[in-house]
């Protein structure tokens, strides 16, 4: 009787969810409420987590709660402690949660809400999640070893390579994009500039606090912190209208990109106390408030969605950035549905904290869901600003001009309508001088942050301290995010340089030290320049390259997954990870071959660079290069993101090639062949 | 009446601690009583780190090789 009333109940839900889809995908013509789209969200998470995730959790990976995990078996109260589940989730969902599900979803909104809604829901449930559940669950197996580690004891050492490699070309294109972001926030803005200035000094305060002053105290510091970060927004305030300090934080695009070259340089070789593990904390901290106060504020308003369902722009001519729905949508949305770099963090610290097998499902599936309605409420933010404005602050100043006049113009031209004061009134109500040209996320998502909390909290200026609050957040944990991966970039080029000359591994010497942190400085500080000064707006180039460096991490990572499933004779379930992989690999692969060898000269790097090229020889000099010499950096800088490009296809095929020779080996043997640690019972650790 | 108090009381200090150690693990410090806990059921002839050093361990455990984060 129970279960009969249960199935009802669940019944009735699915047809709630079903009717509030079905409002977010047929409703055309007038805007509908956010509310809607909010809704069907959380149904689809909700049923996807009760039966697609308990189905994996039952039958693909059968969870066994009397095996021992490594928190249990090797337990030392410091790396492997057994963790209550909702603790850990926690510390799960901070090191998952980033910019990247923040920005991918305002850059898709450019196609209408609807393709990036559908593709956020479904592409979580069957693609994403499943990828960071089933990771986390062979880490778990496997002492809570690395991905790389695992791809290299279960495919070989030669997929091992190809893996690390894969992994330090994301590392510094990642770098490279998030440090574009933040370089377009915070171009011309000196009340931007400012503030994410201070969070150096407020950093250093708050290790000299926690290390000399009270040892420790990682609450205290960091509300002291976050106390002087409010502080440090209002004085962004006074700053931008001084006429004596306005100028001091004013830089453009290429003096912020040689500044954050320099700070990613220098903050990655101080010690960790006083700079990284302070910010760290703020930013963990606010990151995740911040997600609760969007969450909230956005069930309070619910305002209405200004973006149409699907803008014109789905045939690929869109100025956000090029390229058609398939694949280009999916490789922008990128970390919002499916993130290669969860495989990272699902091999890392969680594994080794689980007290029993059977939590995977919420910290690993759960946890996913959890980011992709981050995602949702991202593409809410962005798809509730007056369309105008959206295209206003994401098309490059090629199509724009530099006026508010030129830009209502043209935006009038792509069917959108805008005056000139608006975009004027906008700027102004959020303390900038302009608005027009932001591309990267950031700006837009904070722009559509403001005007949600400013309907909860409003008040004189506190549109204006909303947006700086947003764009802080956002290059908060950006920074900390380029100091860390400078870090990790570093040690792996160590790693790297040591297989050819041996003194260059040892992680103490300064002389490796130095040179692997020079040189993948200027790995990520080559792109974020190019990013810069490209006349397109440099997010149009390397936000793909990005995309399918991420969708070809995941692609790697159940690549592996479905090896493994048949290793260990679970033939009968590898659709569920085999399903996801061949999209992947596809939408890589396609999105891959566009990038390269597209007619388009927007979308195909060689095509870019044979019309410079061709015009270089004619004597012509190409809009809106200004010299001979700027268009052959074009040439060059095209020619550069192909092999990129190139290599990251290179990484997917041989991994796939890799992955289908351990599966055939794995199917002629009779045997399970997956490398598991040996079943240790639960019982017989209880002592 | 005041039982009622003292129950709620504990039940509100309990989720406070809760809180206290998931945000702590969520910048990568696990629980000091759990360690010495441990340390005292399995180790009992070492002396324990005090909880300056846990911190400062476990602060440089956890960035020694950077840290792998999210987009």
């Amino acid at each position: 009787m129970n279960g009969l009333f249960a199935k009802l109940a669940w019944l009735l839900f699915a047809v709630f969810g079903a009717v509030c889809l079905g409002v977010v995908a047929l409703q055309r013509g007038e805007p509908i409420n956010a509310i809607w789209l909010v809704a069907a969200s959380i149904a689809v998470f909700v049923i996807a987590y009760r039966y697609y995730g308990r189905y994996i959790a039952n039958n693909v990976l059968q969870l066994d709660p009397a095996r021992a995990t490594p928190a249990l078996r090797r337990n030392d109260g410091l790396d492997y402690v057994p963790t209550d589940r909702w603790v850990l989730f926690g510390h799960h969902f901070a090191a998952i949660a980033g910019a990247g599900p923040l920005v991918g979803p305002v850059l898709a909104a450019q196609m209408g809400y609807l393709p990036g809604t559908l593709w956020i829901l479904f592409g979580v449930v069957f693609a994403g999640a499943v990828q960071d559940f089933v990771i986390l669950f062979l880490s778990t197996r496997r002492d809570g070893r690395s991905l790389g580690e695992m791809i290299r004891n279960e495919l070989g050492n030669a997929a091992g390579g190809v893996a690390m490699l894969g992994i330090l070309a994301i590392m510094i294109i990642l770098l490279a994009v998030l440090a574009l972001v933040v370089v377009k926030a915070l171009a011309m803005s000196p009340w931007g500039t400012f503030t994410v200035a201070m969070t150096i000094p407020i950093a250093f305060f708050m290790g000299i606090y926690m290390r000399w002053l009270r040892p420790g105290r990682i609450l205290e510091a960091s509300v002291i912190g976050l106390v002087l970060l409010l502080l440090s927004i209002w004085a962004g305030g006074q700053v931008s209208q001084s006429t004596e300090w306005a100028p001091l934080f004013t830089f453009d695009g290429k003096m912020l990109a040689w500044m954050l070259i320099g700070y990613g340089f220098v903050a990655s070789v101080l010690p960790v106390w006083l700079l990284l593990a302070p910010r760290d904390y703020l930013s963990t901290f606010l990151k995740i408030g911040t997600i609760a106060l969007l969450a909230l504020a956005i069930f309070i308003v619910h305002p209405n969605l200004q973006m149409p369902a699907l803008t014109r722009f789905i045939d690929g001519s869109g100025p956000v950035w090029a390229g058609s729905l398939f694949p280009f949508l999916f490789i922008t949305l990128a970390c919002g549905s499916v993130s290669g770099f969860h495989a990272l963090v699902s091999s890392g610290t969680t594994p080794k904290m689980m007290a029993s097998e059977t939590d995977a499902r919420l910290i690993g599936y759960g946890g996913m869901l959890v980011e992709a309605f981050v995602a949702i409420m991202a593409l809410v933010a962005a798809a509730a600003l007056q369309p105008g404005v959206y295209f206003a602050m994401n098309s490059p100043a090629a199509l724009l001009g530099g006026t508010v006049e030129s830009a209502a113009a043209a935006i009038s031209q792509l069917g959108f309508v805008i005056t000139p004061e608006m975009l004027a009134q906008t700027a102004k109500d959020i303390g900038e001088t302009t608005i027009l040209s932001r591309a990267g996320g950031a700006p837009t998502l904070a722009v559509g942050m403001a005007q949600i909390f400013h309907s909860v909290i409003s008040g004189q200026g506190m549109m204006a301290f909303w947006y700086h609050y947003a764009i802080l957040f956002e290059a908060l944990f950006i920074l900390t995010t380029i100091d860390a991966g400078t870090r990790v970039g570093r040690f792996m080029i160590q790693e790297l340089l040591g297989t050819v000359y041996a003194p260059l591994r040892h992680t103490e010497s300064w002389t490796g030290n130095l040179i692997a942190t020079a040189l993948c400085v200027l790995g990520w500080g080559w792109f974020l320049y190019q990013g810069v000064v490209d006349p397109l707006g440099g997010i149009n180039t390397l936000w793909p390259l990005f995309g399918i460096a991420n969708q070809m991490l995941a692609a790697l990572a159940l690549i592996f997954a479905c090896a493994v499933l048949i290793k260990m004779k679970r033939e009968r379930w590898v659709w569920v990870t085999a399903v996801p992989t061949t999209w992947l690999v596809i939408c890589t692969l396609v999105a891959g071959w566009q990038k390269l060898f597209h007619e388009n000269a927007k979308i195909g790097f060689l095509a870019n660079a044979r019309r410079f090229g061709d015009a270089i020889a004619r004597g012509e000099i190409l809009a809106p290069a200004k010299s001979i010499e700027e268009m052959q950096r074009v040439v060059v800088n095209n020619y550069v993101d192909a092999a990129l490009c190139a290599l990251f296809m290179i990484v997917v095929i041989s991994t796939l090639v890799f992955g289908l020779r351990a599966a055939f080996a794995a199917r002629r043997s009779d045997r399970v062949s997956a490398l598991e640690t040996p079943y240790v019972a639960v019982s017989s650790l209880q002592t | 009446m005041s039982m009622t108090i003292e129950r709620l009381r504990s039940a509100a200090r309990e989720i406070w601690r809760q809180t206290v150690i998931t945000a702590r693990l969520a910048v990568g410090v696990p629980d000091y009583d759990t360690y010495v806990e441990h340390q005292r059921l399995h180790h009992a002839q070492r002396t324990p780190m005090s909880r300056q050093e846990f911190f400062r361990e476990r602060m440089d455990a956890r960035y020694a090789r950077g840290r792998n984060r999210c987009c």
